[in-house]
């Protein structure tokens, strides 16, 4: 037997017969305790009631710990070919979260139809839910054959209604095969009761799937999950720590991580008792150090710019499903996780609802339990991710609402921000002035700038400041340090009000050509965000001064409390060149 | 990728997703080997570190070999090591081996209830101090919010249905039927105050995994697991009264994985060594039901 394994999820309507076909799988590979079988066989006989392969699965489901541990949640089985495991999701709607939970660890899936009872509601809604969560093999059993005496015709009609309601919501099933989980038709042996099916059994089907490639050349992107260093023990390694998404990481590549845009290179990939490696790739949880020291932090999208730039906005267009007890609605605000970014969405608005089973849309404003809709959600601030088109792994994100997951969905469109809205009229700005920006760039030999410099209280901000002021001046910059004390208007002005006040002013400074340097308390991400309404990212340097922790934002230059006046000043210096 | 490492990926995943969630982090290490790879795998997650501590749960009643390789290695490997205990209990004699309780009993006192203290903070903790290789009472312990635990899904029924984040109450309740669902690298890191989680990063591991992973990654395990040529070895490690060596002449890792694989236990459950699982049919899903691991 070779190593292989798979998980699979087995879906369907309430009663089309998923437990009897396990039962079925079970009993026809010899996974069942020695004897059972007859136990079961013999307890129904006392019983007066007819056997069911159903059966066996509450049967193991009490055995607890003797003999091999089978339950329904998860069943192990296997053939010469591999090792399975059955995840058996409730076909009841009130436990379609667990069905979700099921199908996600899933590589594919058997979707159970009770030929008899025909196309039903959950036939058609775990069918769509299989496609949003990225379920490419999916294999239709048309159950209960024997019910309908083994009729073509019948077959043939729910092969041809299933397949069309596939083909609209875009996904191909692998194969359907009639099948009696009852009698054994077609599960593990071929039956000869239906000679007009000449395809595979269904354990045959299964042995024919492919195990989930992840392929290697996509574009590289993992999702930061940490940066760790552990100085207690020695170890001065600073390690950007992640599981690749998708692509592959050289040392030696150039990495960029979004959304703050910060840029290296891979230093070494480093790894715990293991042969050492210059190379890694998808599904692994992998580490690297940088060679020039950038400061981010979990939720960074790390990317290869040259591959292709992730988006980045804070507005998205989505499709999900809803799973939340209470609506989803613009009354509250949720959490959004995107890979590794936490951020706070709103819902602006719902482009339509539909009915998963009818596909029938609705126009509302609000999504209930066990609907998929198409929203756009407005966050509190930029997030990367990709469009569903281009890489489905860094389009998927989850909705949080009062600390319960509640739904989850893809990106399929990244819209223009108003923070991009605004950035499009400062250029404008830049390009309707009379004297343009390059020719005071010449005329006063420097590119305009703004210096932020943040940092836990009385770190020795403003005198940092104060010198970098004094000694760019010496040196003939055109500077100006900005006091945001100066900018407080009397006790009601707010810290989000005085964050304004600074972003317009620095940027008419720079509108001017000047050099700005400003000085603001421990500045965190969200704040950065104001600041970028009015000016661009690239010209905005962040200094952090003293102890750093995991909330700030991305920092461009980070000097110790002890570090010497001169030294300081020249570490700005080399990064407004 | 291969079987093995597909499932360390995902481990090492979960851990580091525990580690960027929970401010009060700890592991659970009850020095049997699922925790002792839980362990390898938290240094293989973070660099060669475990940046949290781990959390023994001592009975008084383990195999004091157990005891030895636990500080051994807590020593070596510089790991923040606390363990704690039901002293009331245990001065009043009220175990089984003392014969003033049955053995659910026992495991209720011993275990459930010196691990809802110690988690919680109100129960005595001991910590290793490096610098003296002594254990010291731990001043103003607070309450774990995340615990890492090595439980696999495939040792008995009620595992089977465990999520990798799983959401206990602040009395330790555990819904099954209402669980967290969990999909695409997501998982429940948000809570109301006073509740905790569990995280599972073992769930889809099953027993065999975990030897070949052993072999693989030579990783020391306590030498109870062996035949030292009497013709037995203990199978599963708990409290010296209430679990039994099973018959078997495998002294080596390799030979154990042999035995799993295609060998006399390929077909046995694990844990039949165990006498409290036989007490009644749905023991240990009620136990586990109120916290036992």
């Amino acid at each position: 037997m070779t190593n292989e394994n798979m998980n699979i999820v087995i879906v369907g309507h309430v009663d089309h017969g998923k437990s009897t076909i396990i039962g079925r799988l079970l009993a026809d590979t010899n996974t069942l305790p020695l004897g059972k079988l007859e136990q079961v066989r013999e307890a129904c006989r006392r019983n007066s009631k007819p056997f069911e392969y159903a059966f066996l699965l509450d049967a193991l489901k009490d055995e607890q710990a003797q003999g091999i541990t089978i339950d329904a949640a998860r069943v192990f089985f296997k053939t010469i070919k591999r090792k399975y495991i059955i995840m058996d999701a409730p076909g009841h709607i009130e436990f379609l979260k667990n069905m979700v939970t099921g199908a996600a660890r899933a590589e594919a899936a058997l979707l159970v139809i009770d030929a008899h009872e025909g196309v039903m509601e959950n036939s058609k809604r775990h069918g769509y839910l299989l496609s949003m969560l990225g379920i490419k093999q999916v294999v239709v059993l048309v159950n209960k054959m024997d019910v309908v005496d083994y009729n073509q015709k019948r077959y043939d009609k729910i092969v041809t209604e299933y397949k069309e309601f596939l083909l609209e919501i875009g996904v191909e099933a692998q194969s359907f095969i009639p099948v009696s989980g009852f009698m054994g038709d077609n599960v593990a042996v071929y039956s000869a009761k239906m000679p007009w099916y000449d395809s595979m059994t269904v354990l045959e089907k299964l042995d024919q799937l492919d195990n989930a490639q992840t392929p290697e050349n996509q574009m590289f992107r993992m999702p930061v999950q940490g940066v760790f260093k552990f100085t207690a023990g020695g170890d001065d390694r600073r390690i950007v720590a992640g599981t690749i998404d998708a692509g592959k990481v050289k040392v030696g590549d150039e990495v960029a991580f979004y959304p703050s845009a910060k840029k290296s290179k891979v230093k070494s990939i480093e790894r715990f008792n293991a042969a050492k490696m210059d190379e890694d790739s998808v599904a692994s949880a992998t580490g690297f150090t940088l060679e020039e020291q950038i400061y981010i932090t979990r939720g960074e999208l790390a990317c290869i710019p040259i591959e292709a730039k992730p988006q980045v906005s804070t507005r998205i267009k989505t499709k999900l499903f809803w799973l939340g007890k209470e609506h989803l609605g613009s009354n509250r605000s949720y959490i959004i996780k995107i890979g590794t970014q936490k951020v706070s969405a709103e819902l602006e608005k719902v482009m339509a609802v539909l009915d998963a089973s009818t596909l029938v849309k609705t126009e509302r404003q609000f999504v209930q339990r066990h609907e998929v809709a198409e929203v756009i959600f407005k966050l509190e601030k930029e997030v990367a991710f990709d469009k569903a088109e281009n890489l489905i792994e860094t389009s998927r994100f989850v909705l949080v609402d009062n600390f319960e997951i509640s739904g989850g969905g893809i990106i399929v469109d990244s819209l223009p921000d108003e923070v991009e809205q605004k950035e499009t009229a400062k250029n404008n700005n830049w390009r309707k002035a009379a004297v343009t920006r390059e020719e005071r760039a010449v005329k006063y030999a420097q590119e305009p700038l703004v210096v932020l410099i943040s940092g836990k209280k009385n770190a020795g901000k403003r005198n940092l400041a104060k010198i970098l002021e004094r000694e760019l001046f010496t040196e003939g910059k055109f500077v100006y340090h900005l006091n945001p004390d100066e900018l407080v208007l009397n006790t009601q002005t707010t810290r989000e009000e005085c964050l304004k006040k600074i972003a317009k002013l620095s940027h008419l400074l720079m509108n001017a050509g000047c050099i700005v340097v400003a000085a603001v308390d421990d500045i965190v991400p969200k704040e950065m965000t104001i600041l970028y309404a009015e000016i661009n990212s690239d010209d905005m340097k962040l200094v952090w001064l003293g102890e750093i922790d995991d909330y700030n934002p991305a920092i461009d230059l980070h000097l110790d409390l002890s570090e010497a006046r001169a030294s300081a000043y020249q570490k700005v210096k080399n990064l407004l060149d | 990728m291969v079987h093995l490492t597909k499932l360390e990926n995902r481990s090492i995943h979960i851990l580091r997703e525990a580690y960027a969630n929970f401010k009060d982090l700890g592991m659970l290490w009850s020095i049997g080997k699922d925790s002792t790879v839980l362990v390898h795998l938290a240094r293989k997650a973070f660099f060669g570190h475990v940046p949290f501590p781990l959390v023994h749960i001592d009975t008084h009643y383990k195999i004091p070999e157990m005891i030895e390789y636990r500080d051994n290695y807590a020593k070596q490997w510089r790991l923040d090591m606390i363990y704690g205990q039901n002293v009331e209990a245990l001065n009043a004699k009220k175990t089984f081996p003392d014969g003033n309780c049955t053995r659910l009993e026992c495991c209720r006192l011993l275990k459930t209830e010196a691990l809802r203290a110690t988690l919680n903070g109100t129960g005595a903790r001991l910590r290793l101090n490096h610098e003296t290789g002594e254990y010291e009472l731990e001043k103003n312990p607070t309450a774990f919010t995340g615990i890492i635990v090595g439980v696999r899904s495939d040792e008995e029924g009620s595992r089977s249905k465990e999520r990798y984040f799983s959401p206990r109450s602040q009395q330790n309740d555990w819904h099954v039927g209402d669980q967290p669902p969990e999909f695409w690298n997501q998982y429940k890191t948000d809570f109301a105050p006073g509740t905790h989680v569990r995280i599972h990063p073992l769930l889809d591991w099953t027993e065999l995994d975990l030897w070949e992973y052993i072999q693989r990654e030579k990783i020391p395990m306590v030498s109870l697991y062996f035949d030292k040529g009497e013709g037995k070895r203990y199978r599963s490690l708990g409290c010296w009264p209430c679990t039994q060596p099973v018959e078997s002449n495998a002294s080596t890792v390799a030979e154990i994985v042999e035995e799993l694989r295609s060998g006399k236990f390929s077909n046995i459950a694990e844990r039949s060594g165990r006498d409290q699982d036989k007490e009644d049919g749905g023991g240990l899903e009620e136990l586990r039901k109120v916290g036992y691991m």
